[in-house]
């Protein structure tokens, strides 16, 4: 791995053009909201607002036309993206399945598998979600110990999963699961299957975080039986997979902007009410330089992305940095508040403020924790 | 690599070995390595061919900037081939000679003199660029009382003019000012900082890979990689800051990206040295040792023209006094 794997690179004109409809429609459906509302980002969920989006055709947009997709490239998905999550716009209900369940099923679904769930997720009509983790196994993914065995009828599924986002309010799950083998065997004989979480036997319980909300879910599968073509992929090609839909997860600008609500209220609230001191400016100063550094460079990942390479060590080292400034961002925010005593923040800027605080060490665990990525960037220099 | 850069690369090899870095940081003349990439016409690479220039722009002239840095060069390459450009941009004379160029320390005295404290390659300059209160400036060094600030080895130096000179160059400050003086020496610093980063990782690579302790090469340790994943994801980020205040129209930087990459620059150079240091152990702070040549040059660049703190304050007060506009708008105009 060389430095020079990450060149400048821009968004092509015909990308960055969707940019002014989308924020004319930000600006009348999002902009009223309170910010600490606002500031829940892709954490946000609002069915209604994501099939408004899909009914605009901003969604599956990477997906092909047949399918209910706008065909459209990486960049497309970043310009949107980047305005959704600036603006503060509730996108959960989508936002898996269109960043990487509906890319993972055109790369590896049956015609039958495109046909049935393409045009849903196009549709914002199946919401998906990401069974990963498990409680024996969170950064030692290979570990897991969720089975599927096949039998005549089917797959019969037993296990739990932990920590998925959405969970509750999803139609599917893409799970990874052991299909063959034993724990042992670590990347052999794991599989990803479609759960339908309607199926008999599918218990879902959100678990409450700190900040009162529940975004995420424990799900447990007590003989589950799915139907053969649940199986997405090659069997026993679930850990190959499973990466493959990481660089996809790792490198978007959903790992940049997680605090932006924050950094627009403050600078709102600067602007509002002059301050003779330094501390806002030098805080203001690292955020914005590092946000556009970062920003081009996850641009020059995405480039990557449009060009049909997968890297996986770039998306890595950008994700690491990217969610380093998210979790900085209110803790330099909170300490220049308080540096300005007389200047009294707004009850709602200090709620966003609250609020990204208890949210903020999330950013660097979900998608792949701080030490992973790390140990995957030493790969990449060849260190192990 | 271009062709371009690998010509320019054997040039550094062979003339600015560590043993030539060494005698010119001594006090020993710059002059045969300055007239060995003069001849090269690699000075003149952002001018126009019929003035015997190669018509590079700024973003071409990227991978050479980088080069300079990686070699720890000890004459103000980037800095002349910069101020070159950005001169013949404002429509100024291009004189010869070797050209350091001033940040916002630059300033007139009470007593009508002018001074330029901290200039980087002060020592082996012909001029200095730079603002004084206001007034655009190219003043001849052998006129300048020189003083070092700094420790052994330095070309730092602080320049002190006890009134204009005569052979100095007054310019008209344009009525749009895209890149003051002390930015562009903020933007040819960034592309160096960048360029020795990525040398000194390049060491510490190779060291932590030789160097065996507990019965195993060190680089194996867990901790030790994660101390090379963190200088190789901010060596990868200075690399991107300097090439996006290389990334100019008609050779004259965005003064926002300037303050953009030499704060993020500034901050990295220090955490990098730091490594580096750390994970090399003992021998890396002799003399001997040619990792200092690089980390004495990252402290040092990160402290000229403004340390990070100094741009970040800048760039902060440029977004706030924006009237309208979002954080997002102003990150989207510094990158198109």
């Amino acid at each position: 791995m060389t430095i020079d794997t990450l060149d400048l690179a821009f968004i092509p004109e015909q990308d960055e053009a969707l940019r002014g409809p989308v924020r004319a429609f930000l600006r009348d459906e999002v902009s009223g909201l309170p910010a600490n509302l606002r500031a829940r980002s892709w954490m946000g969920f609002d069915a209604d607002f994501s099939r408004k989006l899909a009914d605009r055709g901003w969604v599956g947009l990477t997906l092909p036309k047949k399918y209910g997709g706008a065909e459209r490239g990486p960049f497309a998905r970043f310009v949107v993206s980047e305005e959704l999550l600036a603006a503060g716009a509730p996108v959960s209900a989508h936002w898996i399945a269109d960043r990487q369940s509906g890319p993972l099923i055109l790369k590896y679904g049956t015609e039958a598998q495109k046909q049935f769930y393409l045009p849903r997720i196009s549709k914002a009509e199946a919401f998906f979600c990401i069974g990963m983790s498990e409680p024996g196994s969170g950064s030692d993914l290979a570990s897991i110990r969720t089975r599927a065995v096949r039998n005549a009828s089917g797959w019969l599924l037993n296990g739990s999963k932990i920590w998925t986002t959405n969970a509750q309010h999803s139609h599917y799950m893409i799970a990874l699961v052991r299909t063959s083998g034993e724990p042992k065997d670590r990347y052999q004989g794991l599989s990803q299957l479609i759960i339908d979480l309607s199926l008999p036997g599918v218990t879902v319980r959100p678990i409450a975080d700190m900040s009162g909300d529940a975004h995420f879910s424990e799900v447990f599968f007590d003989n589950v039986l799915c139907p053969v073509d649940a199986l997405i992929g090659e069997e026993g090609n679930g850990w190959a997979q499973v990466n493959a839909e990481l660089a996809f997860e790792r490198s978007g600008p959903e790992r940049l902007y997680s605090s932006m609500v924050l950094v627009e209220s403050w600078l709102a609230h600067c602007r509002k009410n002059p301050s003779p001191g330094s501390a806002r400016l030098e805080a203001m100063g690292n955020i914005i330089s590092w946000l556009t550094v970062l920003r081009s460079l996850s641009i020059a990942v995405t480039a990557k992305l449009a060009r049909g390479e997968s890297p996986a060590i770039e998306a890595s080292l950008v994700k690491d940095m990217a969610t380093e400034i998210e979790q900085a961002i209110p803790r330099l925010i909170a300490d220049v508040i308080g540096a300005e005593p007389r200047i009294v923040a707004s009850a709602e800027l200090r709620r966003v403020v609250a609020y990204l605080e208890q949210l903020a060490p999330s950013f660097s665990l979900r998608g792949g924790t701080r030490e992973i990525m790390r140990g995957i960037i030493a790969r990449g220099l060849n260190l192990r | 690599m271009d062709m371009f850069t690998e010509a320019l690369e054997r040039i550094f090899q062979e003339r600015a070995t560590t043993a030539v870095i060494r005698h010119i940081e001594g006090g020993g003349s710059s002059a045969e390595l300055w007239s060995d990439i003069t001849a090269s016409g690699y000075m003149d690479v952002l001018l126009p061919e019929n003035d015997g220039g190669a018509d590079l722009t700024l973003g071409e002239a990227f991978p050479l900037f980088m080069l300079a840095g990686k070699y720890a060069l000890p004459i103000p390459f980037v800095q002349t081939v910069m101020a070159r450009g950005w001169l013949r941009a404002h429509g100024q004379a291009v004189p010869q000679g070797a050209i350091a160029i001033a940040g916002p320390e630059a300033h007139c005295s009470d007593t009508g003199g002018l001074q330029a404290p901290g200039v980087a390659y002060g020592a082996v300059a012909d001029w200095v660029l730079g603002e004084f209160d206001d007034a655009w400036m190219m003043l001849p060094c052998d006129a300048a009382v020189k003083e070092k600030g700094e420790s052994r080895g330095s070309q730092m130096v602080d320049l002190c003019w006890t009134s204009i000179p005569k052979t100095a160059m007054v310019m008209e400050k344009p009525e749009v000012v895209t890149c003051a003086p002390a930015q562009l020496a903020a933007a040819a610093l960034a592309p160096l900082l960048a360029g020795a980063a990525r040398q000194v990782l390049d060491m510490t690579l190779t060291h932590t890979a030789q160097r065996k302790q507990f019965g195993r090469a060190i680089m194996q340790f867990q901790s030790v990689q994660a101390q090379l994943s963190v200088m190789a994801e901010r060596v990868w980020a200075m690399r991107m800051a300097a090439q996006l205040v290389c990334n100019a129209a008609n050779n004259v930087p965005s003064g926002r990206l300037a303050a953009i990459a030499k704060a993020r620059c500034s901050e990295a150079a220090v955490t990098v040295a730091d490594s580096a240091h750390a994970l090399h152990g003992a021998i890396g702070i002799t003399e001997e040792y040619d990792l200092q040549l690089y980390t004495r040059r990252l402290r040092e660049w990160r402290r000229a023209s403004g340390t990070e703190t100094w741009w970040a304050c800048y760039l902060g007060q440029d977004v706030i006094s924006e009237t309208r506009g979002t954080a997002l708008d102003y990150i989207l105009s510094c990158t198109k």
